[in-house]
């Protein structure tokens, strides 16, 4: 497997998609942690289990549904409580579209 | 006896009889934690008037001759990943600091319903992630039996507070071993049930199909009576399963009973947790079980597999915190750049290497060669452990390839995960798996001996359990003794 090996470049793109930050400095070393982990991860990789089906859960069951009855909820306001800011009933964000 | 050197049992029984007050037995271990928890921090937060507004509800209900529950009056220390309407609940992340949750968590309502009194909150390792709750965004905590070594991870504070007997029982959660591990570490019983068993509702979540909450308590007796009050189907989780815990026959001895040990969970051990699985072997032969080595082959695989799957739920989970509906938020320019710098500043170093590792698993390209195939091995796994079953009622490994290791000392992020390599299987197969303390290996630390069942087969693991726990020749567990209390300090 090639896969096993992730350059300062590549961190830093992974570190954007998953919207974290991160300095040159510290992709150096993410680069050459995550590249460890991968190489041990390269066992799995050289077996040959073409045909088996994945597990993607431990208990096989089907979709679970409940009575189709309204009920509670949260509490609103206690809710946007704990939210960093929050106006009229409605979480607070940063702009998203830009002004022009 | 001090109340703190009483099991859960032998508490509640003696507060419903009102031989002793709720109120009593919360001011003990509200003593014992000013005393002495400043020697291990075992807890993020201690809820004292909570608990002793508590205790006394608890105390006014038996003078009425109202029913108070079969843990009535009897202190827990919880993970602090499981909500608790209005209580402080950050996941010992920074990103979560102040974060009171407007719901509480179906085991926490449970353990309420049966008297219980929820006592603090518990230090971990941030989102769980780790195996030495050094990786709490806050503090670490230190292992009560040598305060210069982790207590394990991820779920340290809750093995801690109950080695230090700060609350006789305590409930973790285990992604890959995060209750056993700890658990082994700390010289204390620490239970993952069959996924599915135990509610996962208000368990901040880090990998969803591998996550269990479960048990911690200083004897099997204890740990079963705390499990058959949390495990029950809750509407609230979907893959909750239509099952209970029954701890009546858990003393039925292990006669005839055929036991394997995990060929593949004997590698890379060190020699004093060997010879503590060797006469664990030895004392269940003594109590009339069949011993006789199994291979599990495909669990030779486990660390790699859980290593992709783990981390690629986590991203999924952990993109939740963003700095728009709960906790910290750093402003930026636009939206993005709130993401970006709210999430640089809050997580840690291994949260932030787990989502990463998981976004590259998941990523287009090589999506099919890690997050599929380890999820093939999985599969492999399942089947491995049920062709075991065929011929074994139960397993056993050691719970951790050693014993506590001092602070600082796996650095290596690799290092720290192998400490999890005989736990991770049962978390990937859903099966249930216990460690219970056998007595100490290197450097006079403990070491706990792992048992597994099949899936829903906690009445045989439990057996298994007990059996160990009540063997004669089973060697003395070493618990702790504060340096400041009198006639402590070996």
């Amino acid at each position: 497997m090639s896969s096993d090996q992730i350059s300062r470049d590549e961190t830093l793109h992974i570190a954007h998609l998953a919207r974290l930050a991160i300095t040159d400095e510290e992709a150096a070393i993410y680069a050459s942690q995550l590249s460890a982990v991968l190489a041990h991860a390269r066992d799995i990789g050289a077996l040959d289990i073409a045909g088996v089906e994945p597990t993607m859960h431990a208990v096989s069951m089907r979709n679970v549904m409940r009575e189709d009855v309204v009920e509670g909820s949260l509490d609103r306001d206690e809710v946007l409580a704990s939210a960093p800011s929050s106006e009229a009933g409605m979480f607070v964000v940063p702009r998203i579209v830009g002004e022009d | 006896m001090a109340i703190v050197d009483m099991s859960a049992r032998e508490m509640a029984a003696a507060v419903r009889a009102g031989e002793i007050s709720a109120r009593e037995v919360v001011e003990a271990h509200l003593g014992e934690i000013a005393a002495h928890d400043h020697e291990v921090s075992a807890f993020l937060l201690v809820l004292e008037d909570e608990a002793r507004r508590r205790a006394s509800e608890i105390d006014a209900a038996i003078a009425r001759g109202e029913e108070v529950g079969p843990l009535a009056g009897v202190p827990i220390a919880v993970k602090d990943n499981m909500a608790l309407r209005g209580v402080e609940t950050t996941c010992a992340s920074r990103i979560l600091a102040g974060w009171r949750p407007p719901y509480t968590a179906t085991v926490l309502e449970r353990i309420e319903a049966a008297g219980a009194i929820v006592i603090g909150k518990t230090n971990l390792d941030e989102f769980a992630m780790g195996s030495s709750t050094e990786n709490s965004g806050f503090f670490a905590t230190r292992n009560p039996v040598d305060p210069s070594r982790v207590p394990g991870g991820s779920s340290g504070g809750s093995a801690a507070a109950v080695a230090a007997r700060f609350a006789p029982l305590a409930l973790g959660s285990d992604t890959g071993g995060s209750i056993r591990q700890p658990a082994s570490l700390c010289g204390v019983v620490g239970a993952k049930p069959t996924y599915g068993l135990v509610s996962r509702y208000g368990l901040i979540a880090f990998a969803s199909s591998l996550d269990q909450i479960g048990p911690f308590a200083r004897s099997v007796e204890d740990a079963a009576a705390l499990l058959a009050v949390i495990a029950s189907q809750d509407p609230k989780d979907s893959t909750s399963l239509a099952a209970g815990f029954d701890a009546s026959e858990i003393t039925s001895g292990v006669r005839g009973m055929r036991i394997g040990v995990v060929e593949e969970m004997l590698d890379g051990v060190s020699p004093g947790v060997s010879s503590v699985l060797d006469a664990a072997i030895a004392a269940l032969v003594d109590a009339g079980a069949t011993v006789e080595r199994v291979s599990v082959p495909a669990a030779r695989f486990g660390l790699s597999a859980y290593y992709l799957i783990a981390p690629a739920e986590a991203s999924s989970n952990l993109a939740r915190f963003d700095g728009v509906r709960f906790g910290l938020r750093v402003e930026g320019e636009d939206i993005t750049e709130t993401y970006l710098r709210t999430r640089e500043k809050g997580f840690g170093a291994e949260v932030k290497r787990r989502i990463m590792l998981g976004t590259y698993a998941l990523s287009a390209g090589y999506y099919d060669a890690l997050y599929g195939k380890a999820q093939q091995v999985r599969t492999l796994i399942a089947r491995d452990f049920a062709a075991a079953y065929e011929r074994f009622d139960a397993l056993i490994s050691p719970t951790s390839p050693t014993v506590a290791f001092r602070f600082g000392e796996r650095s290596d992020p690799l290092s720290m995960y192998m400490s999890d390599v005989c736990t991770i299987p049962s978390n990937l197969a859903g099966h249930p798996g216990m460690s219970v303390p056998f007595g100490a290996a290197e450097d006079g630390m403990p070491a706990g001996v792992q048992v597994f069942a099949p899936a829903l087969g906690e009445g045989t693991m439990f057996r298994v359990a007990m059996a160990l726990e009540a063997s004669a020749a089973k060697p003395a567990v070493p618990v702790w003794r504060s340096a400041a209390a009198p006639g402590g300090a070996a």
